[in-house]
């Protein structure tokens, strides 16, 4: 507990006023620790621009979303007509409503390139594990408040898109078929299903959300930032304790990060004013008709945010299934030749891999492909454990790694790609071999990141002034 | 820390408060996950809809919506009938074996899937992830098809495909057939889908 403080007779008002306030509240000390004193390091780059743009868009998908609700109806027989009321009939309604919808693809394009710069310059390693957690859990958050928004304007999209997404659940052995009712709270998608889902995307997400976003910042303050060097600034400091490679977070990246704002809102205001359907992409046409529970729309395929994750789910056929049980027998085999262990611990691994081998032939390709789509996203939380490279930095590895990340970068652009695409042989199969690289590239990082000729990492971070 | 003894009946008793507690908290969160179940008026929704296919021609489709589902009445001409054992070694399940007492009622696990073999009644919603397929009655090589197609259903999500009697085929998404819902015809042009038996 602080002592309390008397500020002098003579002081100014202003210095009174405070030290008034920080005997209540830690004012200046939080002010301190978050912004004037926060240390850190001086050679970021473009990609640390991403973290303040997604807070930006946050705010504004909470400022835009209050003022939807103001005039959305979340009814199954007024929903679709309350949006167009919005669009044509509430003054400007329009633009805040394409601020919404875009700022939501807008949401994802920065949180990818944010989680794309942890990867490269292994912001996730020691001791940064639960900023990765968190993060990740945001994105979860995140691809739920998409899910449950998408239904609200109760087009054709809205209305297929969130029948496919529900009936993932009903794929779950013995309880499936229970838990998709639970969540519709009808035998189809209905209007307590809209009700539910604007409930989840108006408050209870949300609130997840901004306690996520608070533990993030908490966590990542507390140990301080990575940088493109993956130096820990910590290590050298000066006689007054403070990182030689630091900088205080304000004033200079404060304005170094409104540079950054400044240039999204150009591309922001650019696509809300001349293409805020963006092709179909952001917003498809087909959630431009009604929904109807009869008729699905000739081709449905997810938002673009959306497809990598969509394409798994389709490339998961019997053949992959196959795949699969042929890698999980090549696994056991290697693992049984390669590792020292005693006739216990192999006994282990070969019952492991029959158990996995009799799981993946029992339930059906459906279910697998939902277990597919839900491990690519699960998957995330556990990279700091599956990164094994001696540097953290993408700079200090081998080259080689390098080539691995861009092909990562190229199969979820490519598997982007045709899940927005109708399906056919040809496709089907290039996702099923990006869907085993996928999985590949995380499960085998234990082994492949150790692999090459690493750099020296020098000990302070490499920072020309300008 | 302090060093005196531990006081074991106290630890006892938090034990016990908090094991009360967790049983409240329990408690208090049934009703709250009973209110996502379906309401007592969406269960006393789904009442049997009457078809008139007196009107139907050979090659045609009806749909009908019941509990919130379509249903398709299509009346199959006698070359799509024929097509069908074509098709049986290319299905995943010919002879409707899978899950009869939910996919295919005793009357319609026949060659046809279907009481009279000219009408077929199936819910049109893939056993996939709920899609309606779409229709592609015509034979023969066609985009997303395969060349020896001899007509039948699309699914537009994932490409699950399915023969004019609903049979899904093999390697597909889809793990099953399309659903046959209970249905009586009332008269040669008349049909009751949800019941089956006379009252």
């Amino acid at each position: 507990m602080a002592e309390f403080k008397v500020a002098p007779a003579d002081a100014a008002l202003g210095t009174k006023l405070m030290t008034w306030v920080d005997n209540r509240f830690p004012a200046t000390k939080l002010y301190k620790e978050h912004l004037s004193e926060y240390y850190a390091p001086k050679n970021f780059n473009f990609w640390y621009f991403f973290g303040s743009l997604a807070m930006v868009v946050l705010v504004i998908q909470i400022v835009t979303g209050i003022f939807l609700v103001m005039h959305y109806k979340p009814d199954a027989a007024l929903a679709f007509a309350s949006v167009e009321y919005i669009m044509r009939d509430v003054p400007w309604g329009w633009l805040v409503r394409y601020m919404h919808s875009t700022g939501a693809s807008a949401f994802f394009i920065v949180v990818y390139l944010h989680m794309f710069r942890g990867m490269l310059y292994g912001s996730y390693r020691k001791p940064r594990e639960l900023i990765w957690i968190f993060g990740c859990a945001i994105f979860l958050c995140l691809m739920g408040e998409a899910f449950f928004g998408y239904l609200l304007p109760w087009g054709q999209m809205s209305y297929w898109g969130a029948q496919v997404i529900v009936n993932l659940f009903a794929a779950v052995p013995f309880v499936g078929p229970d838990l998709a009712l639970l969540i519709r709270g009808d035998y189809v998608v209905s209007d307590a299903t809209l009700n539910r889902f604007f409930s989840f995307h108006v408050i209870a997400l949300p609130l997840v959300l901004l306690g996520l976003v608070a533990a993030h910042i908490i966590a990542l303050h507390e140990v301080g930032s990575n940088n493109p060097d993956g130096v820990e600034i910590k290590a050298k400091k000066d006689a007054a304790g403070r990182p030689l490679d630091g900088i205080p977070f304000h004033p200079y990246y404060t304005v170094h990060d409104i540079l950054g704002v400044a240039v999204f809102l150009f591309l922001f205001s650019a696509v809300i004013f001349f293409a805020p359907e963006m092709g179909g992409y952001f917003l498809e046409y087909n959630n431009f008709i009604p929904a109807d529970p009869l008729k699905t729309p000739a081709h449905i395929a997810p938002v673009w945010y959306f497809t990598p994750y969509y394409s798994m789910l389709r490339a998961t056929t019997d053949d992959l299934v196959n795949v699969f049980v042929g890698l999980t027998a090549l696994a056991a085999v290697g693992a049984l030749l390669k590792v020292r262990a005693g006739a216990l611990v192999k006994g282990g691994i070969v019952v492991a891999g029959l158990v996995a081998i009799v799981l993946l032939k029992t339930f059906d390709a459906k279910f697998w492909g939902v277990v597919v789509m839900g491990g690519a996203v699960v998957i995330m939380f556990f990279l700091p454990w599956l990164d094994h490279s001696p540097a953290k930095s993408i700079r200090y590895r081998p080259s080689w790694h390098k080539i691995m990340y861009g092909i990562f970068a190229v199969v979820m652009v490519v598997l982007g790609y045709l899940g927005t695409q109708p399906p056919s042989p040809i496709f089907t199969l290039v996702s099923q071999v990006g869907t085993v690289f996928y999985f590949g590239f995380f499960l085998l990082m234990p082994w492949w990141s150790q692999i090459g000729e690493f750099k020296p990492v020098p000990d302070r971070v490499t920072f020309q002034p300008h | 820390m302090s060093d005196a003894a531990v006081d074991q009946s106290r630890r006892t008793w938090i034990a016990i408060t908090c094991g009360a507690g967790a049983v409240g908290g329990v408690a208090t969160a049934v009703p709250f996950v009973s209110t996502f179940t379906p309401s007592e008026r969406a269960k006393a929704a789904g009442a049997p809809v009457q078809a008139d296919i007196g009107g139907l021609q050979p090659g045609e489709k009806l749909t009908v919506e019941w509990r919130g589902k379509p249903v398709w009445i299509v009346r199959r001409t006698p070359e799509q009938l024929e097509a069908l054992k074509l098709n049986d070694a290319l299905v995943a399940d010919p002879n409707s074996e899978r899950k009869p007492s939910e996919l295919t009622p005793d009357y319609a696990r026949n060659e046809y899937r279907s009481r009279k073999p000219e009408f077929l009644v199936v819910v049109g919603i893939c056993s996939h992830l709920g899609c309606s397929p779409s229709d592609r009655f015509q034979p023969g090589a066609q985009p997303s098809l395969p060349d020896d197609w001899h007509g039948g259903f699309l699914c537009p999500c994932h490409g699950s495909t399915f023969d004019m009697a609903g049979r899904v085929f093999k390697n597909k998404p889809a793990p099953d057939n399309l659903e046959v819902p209970p249905y009586m015809f009332l008269s040669d042009t008349s049909i009751l889908i949800g019941v089956d038996k006379q009252a």
